[in-house]
């Protein structure tokens, strides 16, 4: 249970997706200037994430493992990737479809998001279990949040602050974003201070 | 001639890196070190060669509507192939690179070039297109590299430059200086071109073929219109 803790914090603020391991950086940037676009992408990722999990790790384990078909991982983990991301599609489209209006517009830009094909190969790579990787999958998400939602906020006083000519734009995005990733340092270590 | 122009066009004039913006993910986590930098950037570019080569090859017998899951599996087979040749010849980039070699598969910069040009375009034209766009990047990412390798540790290529008196600012090395040497390196390249970048509308998401998706929420077409 413990262990189970440490897993999800230290992904949401030690690890954190965008801002330390660079995944999944396009929606940061791109997404952020609005508040409740940046909430409903964040939303959408932490749904594929988890569902991906869920799918690609027995398919690792139980299927490419045993077979001696390690190799094939890349390739598989992403035609699954997109296939699930196409079905949740339809299946909201046709069951959910309010549920669809709100996140629908985020989905397939999240096929080629190196934050889901990333975790799902992390959580291999790491030897974690099928709970553990849930549970890091959803840390990886709530992480993605947070940053995005934070950085919503920031991007907003960007807008209206007097840059110079070339750090307009782009440039000085980044440079914010430095600053917050700056912050986030300062978690490292808290997480297995107070629950280790 | 007009040959040469697809091959040398990738180099500075539309520099997938600092000039459309793509790719930012691998730029930014590999380019603590020059030499991780160049890795990541040669293994991009034979992923970029070979897929743009095959897509354009494979053009007329894909069918439109499937197109992008047939170039990502193209993609994925070729990021494989490489997987293996830098497991087998030089391990020690790919315990480096680690997690981010197999992501090659979702960069921006490769299924852009399929849907941007390889996609509409004939073998040869591709594959020039392929190695200066990926020449292009890996000079990117051996600049921004250089740049964090020498200022976070004081070495360029594992040489060391600056004395070992002289301490060195560890914070580029990590995360943020990542975000902070990119944003100035974009803020150069939009000096150098006299503020071009800023016009060109071309630059960031309308590359990525799910730009279409996101109705000018995109950074490319909100910020630079």
């Amino acid at each position: 249970m413990n262990q189970l803790i440490i897993i999800l914090f230290s992904a949401i603020l030690v690890n954190n997706v965008v801002l330390n391991q660079f995944l999944g950086i396009c929606p940061f940037l791109g997404v952020s200037k609005k508040l409740d676009s940046s909430f409903g992408m964040s939303v959408a990722v932490t749904f594929v994430l988890l569902i991906a999990t869920a799918v690609t790790w027995p398919i690792y384990t139980f299927i490419l493992e045993p077979s001696g078909f390690k190799y094939m991982q890349t390739v598989v983990f992403i035609l699954v990737i997109a296939a699930l991301v196409q079905l949740v599609e339809i299946i909201l489209k046709r069951y959910l479809p309010a549920l669809h209006r709100s996140l629908g517009v985020y989905l397939p830009l999240i096929t080629t998001n190196c934050a889901v094909l990333g975790v799902t190969i992390q959580n291999i790579d790491k030897g974690y279990s099928f709970l553990q990787s849930l549970v890091y999958a959803l840390g990886i998400g709530l992480g993605f949040m947070l940053a995005m939602v934070l950085f919503s906020g920031v991007r907003q006083r960007i807008e209206s602050a007097d840059i110079p000519q070339f750090f307009k734009g782009m440039p000085s995005v980044l440079i914010a974003a430095s600053l917050v990733s700056l912050s986030f340092m300062g978690f490292s270590g808290v997480v297995e201070g107070i629950f280790g | 001639m007009g040959h040469l122009k697809e091959l040398t066009k990738g180099f500075i004039k539309e520099n997938p890196v600092l000039v459309l913006l793509l790719g930012t993910c691998p730029t930014l986590a590999v380019s603590t070190m020059a030499k991780n930098g160049l890795g990541m950037g040669v293994a991009a570019t034979l992923v970029l060669l070979g897929s743009n080569i095959v897509i354009s090859l494979l053009k007329k017998v894909i069918p439109d509507k499937v197109r992008i899951p047939c170039y990502i599996v193209i993609i994925a087979g070729f990021v494989t192939i490489v997987q293996f040749l830098v497991k087998a010849y030089a391990p020690s980039i790919d315990s480096a690179l680690g997690i981010y070699l197999p992501l090659i598969v979702v960069n921006c910069i490769i299924l852009g070039r399929a849907e941007m040009f390889a996609s509409k375009r004939g073998v040869l034209d591709s594959a020039l297109d392929g190695l200066g766009m990926g020449i292009g990047f890996t000079i990117a990412l051996l600049l921004i590299g250089s740049i964090r390798e020498i200022l976070g540790a004081g070495t360029w290529f594992g040489l060391r430059l600056l004395p070992e008196s002289v301490s060195p600012i560890a914070m580029i090395g990590l995360p943020p200086g990542g975000f902070l040497i990119f944003g100035l390196a974009v803020a150069l390249a939009n000096w150098v071109s006299k503020g071009k970048i800023l016009k060109n509308k071309s630059a960031g998401c309308a590359g990525c073929p799910s730009s279409g998706a996101c109705s000018g929420d995109c950074e490319g077409k909100g910020e630079n219109a």
